[in-house]
């Protein structure tokens, strides 16, 4: 296995003037998806990143739904795309240890209006497709959630909406696809573009890259990358979306997603199962204009401590492990933007909201479509190595449990980070793995190590010690 | 899965100053095998990186005088148990000498073992290197111990950037493993814990830039310090992106600012590390989030027991190894079936700004609790309090206390009512005025 993947200094020069056939600009769970489709035919690909990890900008920060795709607007890309993407992604999970939790769905109505409007989401579930949906009343719905605040009157139950590892998805696509010849490059900043009859040279902050295709997956950036190409069709304005993370300790009081039913001011805030074993509440929905503002506020924490009270008043009394914020990247536009550019050897990815994570597949293909409409030679594709991530998962085994791992090498039995109880074998494993880590919370995500109710008090220095080890 | 099953006769989890002090009682007591799980692989707990002096002063005396005065027959063994020399060391001299002296009891200590759950219920299931066990005992000891809250339990606005500490996190990066940590740091908190941090701040370089607290300044200022202490300040938010910045202040009257530093070190707001109770299914007091416990050291489930800062965070060491100490003599009377059956157990309740007491269930047959007395804590500062025990409306007891209470330090209640209270009434309620 002949890995490339670089994070500082100049670009590897072009081997006896050949080109990348395709550069992906952004490692998202989407550039990602898109690298790992490339990978399956024989062409040079590039995926270039400003940062220094895979999936480390909107794709680290999100709800981590796996989503049926039963209230998209019918008809829509974003749909289709999502409805295909999480049976690709099902699959996917289950092939690579991706770990998964078909927990369900409950729409839950706290007032008339929206117990009216239930039957209409259901129907519009079902011109998306999705047939399974059902209404529920409110002693049934009790049943199912006996934490749930007074005054809930009903819900609509979607059985098949999941919640997924966030963070091992992008990371397995961007192995399996470097694994199988893709080059990474990190720390990449693309600055400019200069488009000719050929191709792209792209000017970065490290060095020219020249390429002869090009797929803008810039997430939030997607309209600045577009612009540098002379388009100026959309632009992302960031939505921040503050999340808290309760103690696993809470879990049981959470069965189901638990989702409000989408009202005029948007889709609100959900509380969710996470398949680490917390709870999450959020997102909030905030447009703001800077696109790095991925701080928390003490208004939003307020709100979001509000709204949780009522939804499962218990989840006031629990501690909190975690605080954080995404940025969406919100186009004005109801749809992704998705456009090929006929002669430009070019494809925009723009608008990916939400949805992202559960769709990345589905958009992976559909842009290798749309790369051979624009003209790139696509060969036969052939089936990528078989990979198995490590899995982050509470409901799947981990080392810890595990006899005979522990048998075979003792690391595996060594604790390191107690709340998450993540292993010294796990670590050791991150750090040398064909995408490494390049700081703690790139591990973290990687291990979940230092990400529990005690965030390093315990094993904040150990787990850093153990990083600089690896990687001085 | 394969699990190694093993017995032994007490099991204690936790090998910090609580577990320790227990293991070497129960052990020098003749209690059978007696084994500490410590899931670090150094046992001593939080005096390991305390570099600081004030160990092992006069708290650490057996608790024989507790033992004696209760007149049990384990007393005589408390006593003989081993030889606990008062002074004052540091705290990872005081690690080294507690796990001596439980070793030394014949204490079996095994550390780098993790406690992962329950398989019955006094059946643990453990991880290390040698495998996978599940231990039975005769007597579980519960000495999980506390930690801090984090800047995201303390839910503090802002970005995320490095730089951001605990004490304890901090304490061992820079005792343990002589980690950099950064140039300038303010210090939230000015509980003991917090001047500890910025000593330990000072030893590795880095300038204490302020100490802030959102409490009231005392109505005595003490006298000129090193370092500048904010009352009455809030943080506001932490700033910066691949390094803390800075941090963001509101003081009581309005004022804002944002003091540079590239180290915050957040001090105090100790919580009980309680997973293993509550996943347990033990009974936890509200006040405390410890398991609710009677002066038998008893927790909801029989035979086991619990002790240390899991019980109350937090408290010194010396008092979590007087507990340890404690907890020996119930636990005998237990393996003996001598225990005295539950005498009521009566829940202790406090009313706001009290926070917490503990013990806080009555114990057997009005067993009083160690020192004679029960351990409060309050949310506000209280000038001479009056502090008034009562059952469904009837009072058992007022005293006034002559010094104030004040946040972040223990006071204390007598406890020669608690054979007038009724077991079979209401809880017992505790009022301050």
């Amino acid at each position: 296995m002949n890995v490339t993947l670089t994070t500082a200094g100049p670009l590897p020069p072009e081997e006896d003037g050949a080109t990348y056939d395709v550069t992906v600009v952004g490692a998202g769970v989407v550039g990602a998806a898109i690298a790992r489709e490339l990978a399956r035919h024989d062409l040079r690909t590039a995926l270039v990143d400003a940062a220094d990890d895979i999936g480390s900008g909107t794709s680290k920060a999100n709800t981590a739904i796996l989503h049926t795709g039963f209230d998209a607007v019918p008809g829509s890309l974003e749909a289709r795309l999502v409805r295909e993407g999480r049976d690709l992604l099902a699959a996917y999970a289950a092939e690579t240890g991706i770990p998964v939790e078909r927990v369900g769905a409950l729409l839950v109505a706290w007032d008339e209006d929206q117990l009216a409007e239930l039957p209409r989401l259901r129907e519009k579930a079902a011109r998306n497709g999705y047939h399974a949906s059902r209404i529920i009343d409110a002693d049934r719905l009790r049943t199912l959630e006996p934490h749930l605040g007074p005054g809930a009157l009903g819900a609509l139950e979607v059985p098949d909406e999941s919640i997924i590892c966030p963070w091992t998805t992008p990371l397995a696509f961007a192995t399996q696809a470097v694994r199988a010849g893709v080059h990474l490059h990190l720390n990449c900043r693309v600055r400019g573009v200069d488009s000719d009859a050929e191709g792209h040279t792209l000017t970065t902050s490290r060095g020219p890259l020249r390429t002869r295709y090009l797929v803008n997956a810039a997430g939030l950036y997607a309209d600045e990358i577009d612009r540098l190409l002379g388009h100026d069709v959309f632009t992302v304005t960031p939505r921040r979306g503050q999340l808290i993370v309760f103690d696993k300790l809470a879990r049981d009081l959470v069965g189901h997603i638990l989702l409000p039913v989408p009202g005029p001011a948007g889709k609100g805030v959900l509380v969710a199962p996470t398949v680490f074993g917390n709870v999450l509440l959020g997102p909030t929905a905030e447009e703001l204009d800077d696109k790095t503002a991925t701080g928390s506020t003490a208004e939003g924490m307020h709100l979001l401590r509000e709204k949780g009270r009522r939804i499962v008043p218990a989840l006031a009394d629990e501690e909190v492990t975690a605080v954080y914020a995404g940025l969406r990247a919100a186009t004005g536009q109801e749809d992704y933007r998705i456009q090929e550019y006929p002669g430009r050897r070019y494809v925009a990815v723009g608008g990916i909201r939400s949805t992202g994570l559960t769709s990345s597949m589905a958009i992976g293909r559909h842009v290798v479509q749309l790369l051979a409409a624009v003209g790139l030679d696509l060969t036969r594709p052939r089936a990528l190595p078989p990979l198995t991530m490590p899995n982050l998962g509470e409901s799947f085994p981990r080392p810890y449990r595990s006899a005979g791992l522990i048998a075979q090498d003792p690391a595996y039995g060594t604790l390191v980070c107690h709340c998450e109880q993540v292993t010294l074998g796990e670590i050791r494993d991150a750090l040398s793995a064909t995408i490494p880590p390049h700081s703690l919370d790139g591990l973290r995500r990687r291990t979940r190590a230092r990400g529990g109710r005690c965030q390093g008090f315990h094993c904040g220095a150990a787990v850093r010690a153990l990083f600089e080890e690896a990687r001085p | 899965m394969t699990r190694n099953a093993r017995e032994v006769d007490v099991l204690i989890v936790g090998g910090g100053p609580a577990g320790l002090a227990a293991g070497a009682e129960l052990a020098a007591a003749g209690a059978g095998r007696v084994e500490i799980l410590e899931r670090e692989q150094e046992a001593g707990g939080i005096p390991r990186h305390c570099h600081h002096g004030g160990f092992g002063g006069r708290l650490d005396r057996s608790a024989y005088a507790w033992a004696s005065a209760n007149g049990t027959a384990y007393a005589q063994a408390s006593a003989s148990g081993s030889a606990y020399v008062p002074g004052s060391v540091s705290g990872p001299a005081y690690a080294r000498r507690s796990v001596a002296a439980a070793r030394d009891a014949g204490a079996a200590l095994r550390t780098g073992v993790t406690v992962t759950g329950w398989a019955g219920p006094r059946t643990v299931e453990t991880t290390g290197p040698s495998g996978l066990e599940r231990i039975t005992a005769r007597a579980v000891v519960l000495a999980t111990g506390a930690r801090e809250r984090p800047r995201s339990a303390r839910l503090i606005p802002g970005t995320r950037p490095p730089g951001v500490y605990t004490t304890g996190e901090l304490q061992q990066a820079v005792h343990l493993y002589g980690q950099r940590i950064g140039t300038r740091a303010v210090v939230v908190g000015n509980e003991p814990v917090g001047h500890a941090a910025a000593a330990t701040l000072r030893a590795a370089g880095v300038q204490v830039v302020a100490m802030v607290t959102d409490r009231p300044a005392p109505p005595v200022r003490p006298r000129r310090r090193r370092t500048p202490l904010l009352t009455g300040t809030t943080v506001t938010a932490l700033t910066g992106r691949s390094r803390l910045s800075g941090v963001a202040l509101r003081h009581d009257d309005g004022r804002t600012t944002t003091l540079r530093c590239d180290t915050v070190v957040l001090t105090g707001d100790f919580v009980p590390d309680h997973e293993l109770a509550r996943r347990g299914g033990l009974v936890l007091d509200p006040g405390t989030r410890g398991p609710a416990y009677d002066a038998a050291f008893r927790t909801s489930r029989p035979g086991v027991f619990a002790a240390g800062n899991l019980l109350h965070a937090v408290e010194r060491a010396g008092i979590a190894a007087q507990e340890g100490r404690a907890v020996a003599v119930p636990v005998l009377h237990r393996l003996a079936g001598t225990e005295e059956p539950p005498g009521g157990g009566r829940r202790l309740v406090v009313d706001a700004p009290l926070r917490w007491i503990a013990p806080n269930v009555t114990g057997p047959d009005g067993a009083r609790p160690q020192g004679d007395r029960f351990v409060l804590r309050t949310a506000r500062r209280l000038t001479r309090p009056l502090l008034v025990v009562s059952q469904g409306g009837r009072r058992l007891h007022s005293q006034r206390l002559l010094l104030p209470a004040v946040p972040g330090r223990p006071f204390h209640l007598a406890a020669d009512w608690t054979d007038r209270v009724d077991p079979h009434g209401a809880p017992v309620r505790i009022t301050a005025r």
